[in-house]
């Protein structure tokens, strides 16, 4: 964060007190927005957020911004809708223009299996409460007009599900907007303070060590993206997180505009245009497991060429930036949030390459059961225990990532 | 990034499909119960040295494997 934006944001740091009622480690969306919805909803204020770098450095300011709830699974789609809805709300909530807008977003079948899911996509999608139509490829085409509909030859585009309440917001705008609400409200956030251990007195968890000496909290929430199995352990708990850098990039000013989100699975790819008007594309994560932010050329030729192959403008445009987050990806590609075993250790994690839409949401959630000691039943489906219940929240096909 | 394959020689990781780490059941896990679910579902997801399979796809077709340190994608 600069200078300029230091000015336009309001946020009152503090020095770290030696105990606090929660303490959430991670600033970024997640984190940050528990500690706002504890704030303003439930009027808990003695908290503290804990951050390695400054807010927003990690999984929060590398996403590609995408709002949207066609998921694959019930469960899923009612999330992320009230999230979807949350999201819409927030600017007016949080007084900050956020540049959220609302684009539609088309997911392209390029297959008969492709148009077949993308039509189950729509079924499942309108019985939960979310919008989704399949357009046949006409529709398609006179709603992208720099559609190659050939795909290349290879790649004939056929249909598409289409979810007009697909959105894009500022990323960094919605980091800083909930920290300017959360410590407007007497919010601790602490920058530059990495956690170095958990502190426990026989059985119970009694605080956090820190880079800035030790905290007192009789409960800690685990906001933390790549790194969580790392926290995670410190308490003796085990998650079925795997960390894999994601990469993306944007290209130079694409002055005709382009006013949609596209995503195709048997591409690869997705994209939109930034505010800026650049082409912001992202793509599946690097196979091997990694905590190195490494970005590559093989992931930009590969990725530049599946994209042209559908969008043959973009061969004329620059690539101008590229970088790379890790992230927490669990292994049936739903979130884990809630308890974990272990008395005072919370979590919100495996939000892998689709935690940014869920932002208010899963902190809207995370606050209730930090409030109340009651799992809300939005995110009950979605327990660590889900695993030794046998009842895994399988959903690959809408992570776009894969 | 390379992988020093035995057979090829260091080769470049595109060649290569990744098989993740080796699984290990923690050896605190005494439960049965606790012990299988680790089994099925768990992950160390090391931050540092992992010890991992790999696959040369498009090279000898042969498993290796190896130890890669997770932070930096040396292999060690």
């Amino acid at each position: 964060m600069n200078e300029f934006t230091e000015r336009l944001v309001r946020l009152r740091w503090t020095e770290p007190k030696k105990a606090y009622d929660v303490v959430i480690v991670g600033g970024g969306g997640h984190g940050l927005s528990t500690a706002y919805y504890l704030a303003t909803r439930h009027g808990i204020t003695n908290v503290a957020v804990l951050e390695a770098g400054y807010i927003g450095s990690g999984n929060s300011g590398r996403n590609t911004t995408v709002i949207r709830a066609n998921y694959g699974i019930p469960e899923a789609v009612r999330f992320y809708q009230h999230s979807l809805a949350l999201f819409q709300g927030l600017e007016e909530e949080t007084g900050r223009w956020l540049m959220h807008s609302t684009k539609g977003l088309l997911w392209l079948a390029h297959s008969v299996m492709g148009v077949r899911a993308e039509r189950a996509r729509a079924v499942v999608n309108t019985a939960c409460g979310a919008q989704t139509y399949y357009l046949d490829a006409g529709e398609v085409a006179s709603m992208l007009p720099q559609l190659d509909m050939s795909g290349g030859g290879r790649f004939p585009v056929l249909g598409a599900s289409y979810h007009p309440d697909g959105a894009t917001a500022r990323h960094d705008r919605v980091v800083w907007a909930l920290a300017e609400g959360a410590m407007g409200h007497g919010v601790h956030v602490h920058q530059r303070t990495g956690v170095t251990g958990l502190r426990f007195q026989g059985e119970r968890l009694i605080g956090v060590d820190t880079s800035a000496g030790p905290i007192d909290a009789p409960l800690v929430v685990s906001a933390v993206g790549g790194h969580v199995s790392t926290l995670a352990a410190m308490a003796g708990v085990r998650l079925p997180i795997r960390t894999h850098p994601l990469q993306a990039f944007v290209t130079n000013h694409y002055a005709p505009g382009f006013d949609k989100i596209v995503a195709s699975s048997e591409l690869l790819f997705y994209m939109s245009q930034t505010p800026r008007g650049e082409m912001l594309i992202g793509a599946e994560i690097d196979r091997q497991s990694s905590y190195s932010k490494r970005s590559t050329f093989d992931f930009l030729s590969s990725c530049a060429r599946r994209t042209i192959t559908l969008f043959p403008f973009l061969s004329g445009l620059k690539i101008l930036r590229q970088w790379t987050g890790i992230c927490d990806m669990s292994v049936d590609y739903s979130p884990i949030m809630g308890r974990t075993g272990v008395d005072g250790f919370l979590v919100t994690t495996g939000w892998g390459t689709w935690g940014f839409k869920a932002i208010p949401a899963a902190g809207e959630a995370m606050a209730e059961l930090i409030a109340t000691g009651r799992t809300p039943p939005l995110i009950a489906p979605f327990g660590l225990n889900r695993f030794a219940e046998d009842r895994p929240m399988a959903d690959r096909g809408s992570s776009g990532t894969h | 990034m390379n992988i020093p394959c035995p057979i090829c020689g260091a080769r470049p990781v595109e060649e290569f499909r990744f098989g993740g780490e080796i699984p290990a059941v923690p050896a605190s896990l005494v439960d049965p119960d606790a012990a299988d679910l680790d089994r099925a579902w768990m992950i160390t997801n090391p931050e540092g040295p992992s010890t991992e399979r790999w696959f040369h796809e498009y090279g000898c077709h042969r498993w290796l494997t190896l130890e890669r340190d997770t932070r930096t994608d040396e292999v060690v």
